[in-house]
C-alpha cells in the first residue's frame, strides 16, 4: 500500500506520509513555484519534480533520498533550430505534461512528454534529453492542435509492461500514437475515437482527437482506457481499436482516468460539466467507477462535497496505488480526498492546499 | 566594460552582484556571464536563445522591447536583467 502522497500544485510540491490510517503532511519543496508533475521509483527513493516558473521556464529536480534533497538537473529543450533565435515559432518547451521510467530494466531511462507535444528521452537520469525527432517529424503531427491551450501537449505515456519498445503516447489535441521499435517509427493508434469539435466527416479522424489522458492497464496491457474530451473510451484489443462507452452517468466529459493495476476491467473517472465550462456537474463532486469493463458504473459520493462545490480535477489529479484499494485526488480548489477502501469512502486531506495540478501515490 | 545586473530572483544561479562583462551586444556580454555561470543561461534565454517572454532588459535605463540581444552596449553600459511583471 502507497505510503507517500506527492502532490504537484500552483506553488509547490507537498509530500504527505501514511500515519496509521491517516496522512501527515512530511515536508514542502519548491514552495511558490508551479510543479507541473513528479515521477517517483518503484523504491521511492528517486523522486523528479518538473518546474514551470512563470519567469525563468521549465526546470527539473531530481532527489535520491525520498524527496529530503533535490539536485536541479537538465529540463528537456528542442534542439537548436537554424535561425530560431530570431524565429518565434521555433519550438521551446513550455510545460513538462508527462514523466514516466521508460525500461524497467534501465532504472536510469526516462520519458519525458512535453508542450509543445515532444517526446524527449533521457538515459541518464535526467542529465540530457534527446528529442525523438521520428514522432516530432511524422507527417501527422501537423494536424495536431492545442486543447485548451495554444500548444500541443504530451501527456500521456504508456510504456508496455511486455515489452519497453512498446510505447503509447496520448496528445491533446492528437489522438494516440504508438511505437513498437522504441521510438524508431511511429504509427497512428487512435481508431474509434471520435470528437464532436470538427465537421461530422472529420469526427472519427484518429489524428485529432483530444486524448485528456490515456492508461494501460499493466497486468493485462492488451486494455487501455481513455477520458476523452468528448467521453470516455475503452480499447481491450491492444490499440486496434477504441470503442466509446456511452453510459457513464453525471457526465462523460472530465480530464481524469485511473485504472485498477490488477483488474483491467475496474477504472475510475470523475465526470465534469462539459466541455468549456469545467466544474462539478449541479456542484457535486462525484467520482464514477465500473468494475465490469463500463457495462455499469457507480457513483461514488460518500466523504465529497455535494452541492456549490467547484473542484475540478485535472487529467493527472487522480492516482490508485499499487494494491489498487488506495486512491487520492486533488481538485484545482486545492482539496485533495483520499480513499483507502477502493473508493466507496473519501476522507478529506485538506480543503486548503494550492491548486493540484497533479498527485502520483508511491 | 559594461555592467550586467541580475534580478535577485535569479540569485541561486546568477553573480552575488553587478559583474564587469565585454561586448559591444547584450548578446555578447550575456554570453560572457553564461560562460562564468552556466546554470543562468537557461534561466534568462530559452531552447533556441531567444530571451524568455517574460524577462525584462533595460539598457542605460531603455527597457528594450524588440532585437534585445542585438542591442548595442557602451562600456559604460549598465545592462539590468529583470523578471517582467507579465510572469506573474
Amino acid at each position: 500500500m502507497a505510503d507517500h502522497l506527492y502532490l504537484s500544485t500552483r506553488k509547490g510540491l507537498m509530500i504527505y506520509a501514511r500515519n496509521g490510517k491517516g496522512w501527515v503532511h512530511k515536508s514542502s519543496v519548491f514552495l511558490g513555484s508551479p510543479v507541473s508533475i513528479s515521477l517517483t521509483s518503484a523504491d521511492n527513493n528517486t523522486v523528479f519534480a518538473a518546474l514551470n516558473l512563470g519567469h525563468f521556464g521549465v526546470k527539473l529536480h531530481r532527489s535520491t533520498d525520498g524527496g529530503a534533497t533535490w539536485t536541479e538537473v537538465s529540463p528537456p529543450a528542442f534542439p537548436k533550430v537554424e535561425g530560431g533565435d530570431k524565429d518565434e515559432k521555433a519550438p521551446a518547451v513550455a510545460d513538462v505534461w508527462s514523466l514516466a521510467w521508460a525500461d524497467p530494466k534501465n532504472p536510469k531511462a526516462l520519458w519525458a512528454g512535453c508542450a509543445p507535444a515532444g517526446l524527449f528521452y533521457s538515459s541518464d537520469l535526467g542529465e540530457s534529453w534527446t528529442l525523438n525527432e521520428n514522432l516530432w517529424n511524422m507527417p501527422e503531427r501537423a494536424n495536431w492542435f492545442g486543447g485548451g491551450t495554444v500548444n500541443t501537449a504530451l501527456h500521456s505515456i504508456c510504456v508496455d509492461p511486455r515489452s519497453a519498445k512498446r510505447v503509447a503516447i496520448g496528445v491533446s489535441c492528437g489522438g494516440v500514437t504508438l511505437t513498437e521499435d522504441g521510438g524508431k517509427t511511429w504509427s497512428v493508434a487512435g481508431h474509434g475515437l471520435r470528437n464532436e469539435y470538427t465537421p461530422p466527416d472529420q469526427a472519427q479522424d484518429p489524428v485529432t482527437q483530444d486524448v485528456h489522458l490515456m492508461v494501460q492497464s499493466p497486468t493485462s496491457p492488451d486494455n487501455y482506457w481513455i477520458q476523452h474530451h468528448n467521453g470516455i473510451f475503452r480499447s481491450t484489443d491492444n490499440l486496434k481499436s477504441w470503442v466509446e462507452v456511452t453510459n457513464a452517468p453525471v457526465s462523460h466529459f472530465g480530464f481524469p482516468v485511473a485504472v485498477h493495476p490488477k483488474d483491467p476491467n475496474t477504472a475510475w473517472f470523475v465526470p465534469a460539466k462539459k466541455d468549456e465550462q469545467r466544474y462539478p456537474v449541479d456542484g457535486n463532486v462525484v467520482v464514477n467507477r465500473t468494475r465490469d469493463g463500463a457495462k455499469t458504473f457507480t457513483t461514488l459520493r460518500r466523504g465529497l462535497p455535494q452541492g456549490n462545490a467547484f473542484d475540478l480535477i485535472y487529467r493527472h489529479g487522480l492516482a490508485v496505488d499499487e494494491t489498487g484499494e488506495c486512491l487520492a485526488m486533488g481538485s484545482t480548489t486545492g482539496a485533495v480526498w483520499t480513499s483507502d477502501n477502493g473508493d466507496d469512502d473519501w476522507t478529506l486531506l485538506s480543503a486548503h492546499l494550492p491548486p493540484v495540478y497533479a498527485v502520483k501515490m508511491a | 566594460m559594461a555592467h550586467v545586473h541580475f534580478t535577485s530572483h535569479l540569485r541561486h544561479v546568477a553573480p552575488g552582484g553587478a559583474v564587469e562583462a565585454d561586448g559591444v551586444t547584450v548578446a555578447e556580454a550575456l554570453k560572457q556571464v553564461f560562460t562564468r555561470h552556466p546554470a543562468l543561461r537557461g534561466y534568462v534565454l530559452d531552447d533556441q536563445g531567444r530571451v524568455r517572454l517574460h524577462i525584462a532588459v533595460f539598457v542605460d535605463g531603455i527597457h528594450v522591447r524588440k532585437d534585445v540581444l542585438d542591442y548595442p552596449l557602451t562600456p559604460a553600459s549598465e545592462l539590468y536583467v529583470m523578471q517582467a511583471l507579465s510572469g506573474g
